[in-house]
């Protein structure tokens, strides 16, 4: 009886402290670089004005004059939202048919397209640049950048969805097709509202992943469809350690992905525990 | 109308044959129930009527059309599931109009028909329920009013009885029998309880490992089952089989008799065991009998006020002419 309740104790008090611990370790590094992103450069580098300096709007004015910052705003947030829109359009059709409709090899294409995961990009980066720049002619244009968004974050997208899929009983599903329904009124009608909370999910995820994509959004851009990551990018190393500005930058990046993380929170939460009536 | 005929049907997942070549006809407005134990291919045959599966070879006809190769949605069939298999984000309302509104049905003719079926599956309070706020009687009177609306070609229904309780069961059980002559859609209903069979159907379909055992009317199967696996899966308690000497005596490999044809008596007669558990029901009395020589237990079903004790000597009469005879193959011998 002790044991069990001196357990219990020390779960009680133990558990909460190392969770904010690991908490605090984690949102440290943005806190910092909202922090800094207020002091001038000069300041940012200097430890005893790790807390205490004097704020300043500089560095954002500066960043809208001088950077356009809301032209890549504004690129980041078309690629993303066409990308995912892309995505899920191309997704739910296809978890659909591998949740309810599986052939011997569905499980074997699932694996694959995992698989192309397991590619590193950097190996079919000067391919891409040639192909893109040179043949196509679609370098540097949103087309491209929501394509390849949407080829890298499809996988990941399908998977999760194909998991949602998968918990919504057959039946409902077979009902649905003796009601009369074609296979698009079925992922209208049925499928989407009741798996609409993982849907927004994956959506929402698949959203920041594009918001965050560096890789190729650099490489594949300069001007006309660089996003909010060629900012960052850009106000990195050539005019030397700026910390002032490249955390505004990066804050200014970031903001609109965590605001909306927040604001979804609530929506998603609601969404997953909606509609659970089985 | 509503005529479906099987020819050659056969259906296979993978290496697993679960239903060899079978033909069967339903006729138009027949309530036909499929009965057979557990993965005997029941649930695949009605689902390949429904479409829901595809046959691996062979034709299906509704009512003189090859619908083989035709989607569910377009067969024009109406199925009940067993776990009811409503739209939980829809309220009941919602629910039963859906398949009028994948039609096309006007809204006020939707509303219509909706509020006729929900007065005759007494529905009208719970129409703005969501599927989870209602007892499985209730959700099961929605599946059937969804099924009613589409004014289907046939019904199918695969065990839809068999999450209720025992009493909510037979209600629904008369309610079905009740809807069929009311309108006289043929019907294909699944089940494994073979009481549900006699009591409901028109034509019953004995299946075991996906081959068709015997079609007849109830009584049919009752008085000349086929052979002894229909003998013992029609009825309940269960057929008597004794083989031996005593079937020889009949000419037969194996003979049956069922409980309700025995005679008992503290006397005398043809065959004498030992009582071994006496169940009183009220209305009837089963008696489990051993040592008689003949077969391990003998079941008796006797008149209610009938009385034996565990280890009373009891003797046993069978009524000749119900005699059942089968030869070596299991088959009945006429
Ligand atoms: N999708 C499937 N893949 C592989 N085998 C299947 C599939 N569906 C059914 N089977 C097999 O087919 C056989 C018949 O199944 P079915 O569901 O038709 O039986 P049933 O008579 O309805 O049984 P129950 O009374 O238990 O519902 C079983 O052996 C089952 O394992
Ligand atoms: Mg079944």
């Amino acid at each position: 009886m002790a044991i069990v309740a001196q357990h219990s104790r020390f779960s009680k008090i133990a558990w909460p402290v190392l969770a904010w611990i690991v908490g605090l370790l984690f949102f440290f590094p943005i806190f910092w670089m909202v922090l800094t992103s207020f002091k001038t450069d000069a300041d940012a580098v200097k430890p005893e004005y790790l807390f205490f300096f004097t704020p300043t709007l500089e560095n954002y004015a500066n960043m809208t004059e001088n950077y356009d910052y809301w032209r890549f705003a504004t690129n980041s947030v078309i690629v993303s939202v066409f990308a995912t829109a892309f995505t899920l359009f191309v997704g739910i059709p296809s978890a659909y048919a591998m949740a309810f409709n599986p052939s011997r090899s569905t499980k074997d294409v699932l694996m694959w397209m995992l698989s192309t995961k397991m590619l590193p990009a950097a190996g079919v980066l000067y391919p891409m640049t040639f192909l893109t720049k040179n043949i196509l002619g679609i370098f540097d244009t949103h087309f491209l950048v929501i394509l390849v968004l949407s080829l890298i974050n499809l996988p990941i997208v399908i998977w999760m969805l194909f998991t949602y899929f998968k918990e919504i009983p057959k039946d409902i599903i077979e009902a649905g097709k003796m009601d009369g329904v074609n296979t698009w009124g079925e992922i209208r009608e049925i499928l989407i509202p009741l798996a609409w909370g993982g849907i927004a999910s994956t959506a929402l995820l698949c959203f920041i992943f594009c918001w965050n994509e560096a890789y190729w959004t650099v490489r594949l851009t300069t001007t006309d469809a660089a996003t909010l990551s060629k900012l960052i990018e850009g106000n990195r190393a050539p005019e030397g350690l700026f910390f002032g500005r490249l955390s505004a930058v990066s804050t200014a990046a970031v903001g609109p992905i965590v605001v909306l993380g927040w604001f979804c929170q609530k929506q998603l939460v609601q969404g997953l525990t909606f509609g659970a009536v089985k | 109308m509503g005529r479906i005929v099987l020819e050659n049907v056969t259906k296979s997942f993978g290496d697993a044959h679960v239903i060899p070549p079978l033909d069967l006809t339903i006729e138009d407005g027949e309530f036909t129930v499929f009965v057979g134990p557990s993965g005997c291919g029941k649930s695949t045959l009605l689902r390949l009527i429904a479409g829901l599966e595809e046959t691996t070879s062979g034709r299906i006809v509704i009512d003189d059309a090859d619908v083989t190769e035709v989607s569910p949605s377009k067969r024009g069939l109406a199925m009940v599931f067993q776990s009811y298999a409503l739209y939980p984000h829809m309220t009941v309302r919602k629910n039963i109009a859906f398949p009028m509104r994948m039609a096309g049905v006007p809204e006020s003719e939707q509303e219509e028909r909706v509020m006729a079926a929900a007065k005759s599956l007494n529905l009208v309070d719970y129409l703005d329920r969501k599927p989870g706020q209602l007892s499985g009687g209730q959700r099961q009177r929605v599946a059937i009013g969804r099924a009613i609306v589409r004014d289907p070609t046939a019904f199918l229904f695969d065990e839809p009885l068999s999450n209720l309780d025992a009493a909510l069961r037979v209600g629904m059980r008369l309610e079905i029998s009740e809807m069929h002559e009311r309108m006289k859609t043929t019907m294909i209903y699944v089940t494994h309880d073979q009481v549900e069979a006699m009591t409901m159907a028109d034509k019953i379909v004995v299946l075991q490992a996906g081959v068709i055992e015997q079609v007849g009317t109830p009584l049919e199967l009752y008085r000349t089952p086929r052979n002894k696996f229909v003998a013992g899966f029609i009825g309940s308690p269960k057929m008597n089989f004794i083989t031996g000497e005593e079937a020889a005596h009949y000419g037969a490999e194996t003979i049956g008799v069922r409980p309700e044809h025995i005679q008992v008596s503290a006397d005398s007669g043809k065959w004498t065991g030992k009582v071994s558990v006496s169940e009183h029901l009220g209305s009837d009395t089963f008696f489990h009998i051993h040592d008689t020589g003949l077969a391990d237990t003998i079941t008796v079903r006797a008149d209610g006020e009938v009385s034996f004790k565990h280890g009373d000597t009891i003797h046993l009469t069978p009524r000749e002419d119900v005699v059942h005879k089968f030869d070596a193959a299991g088959l009945r011998i006429t």
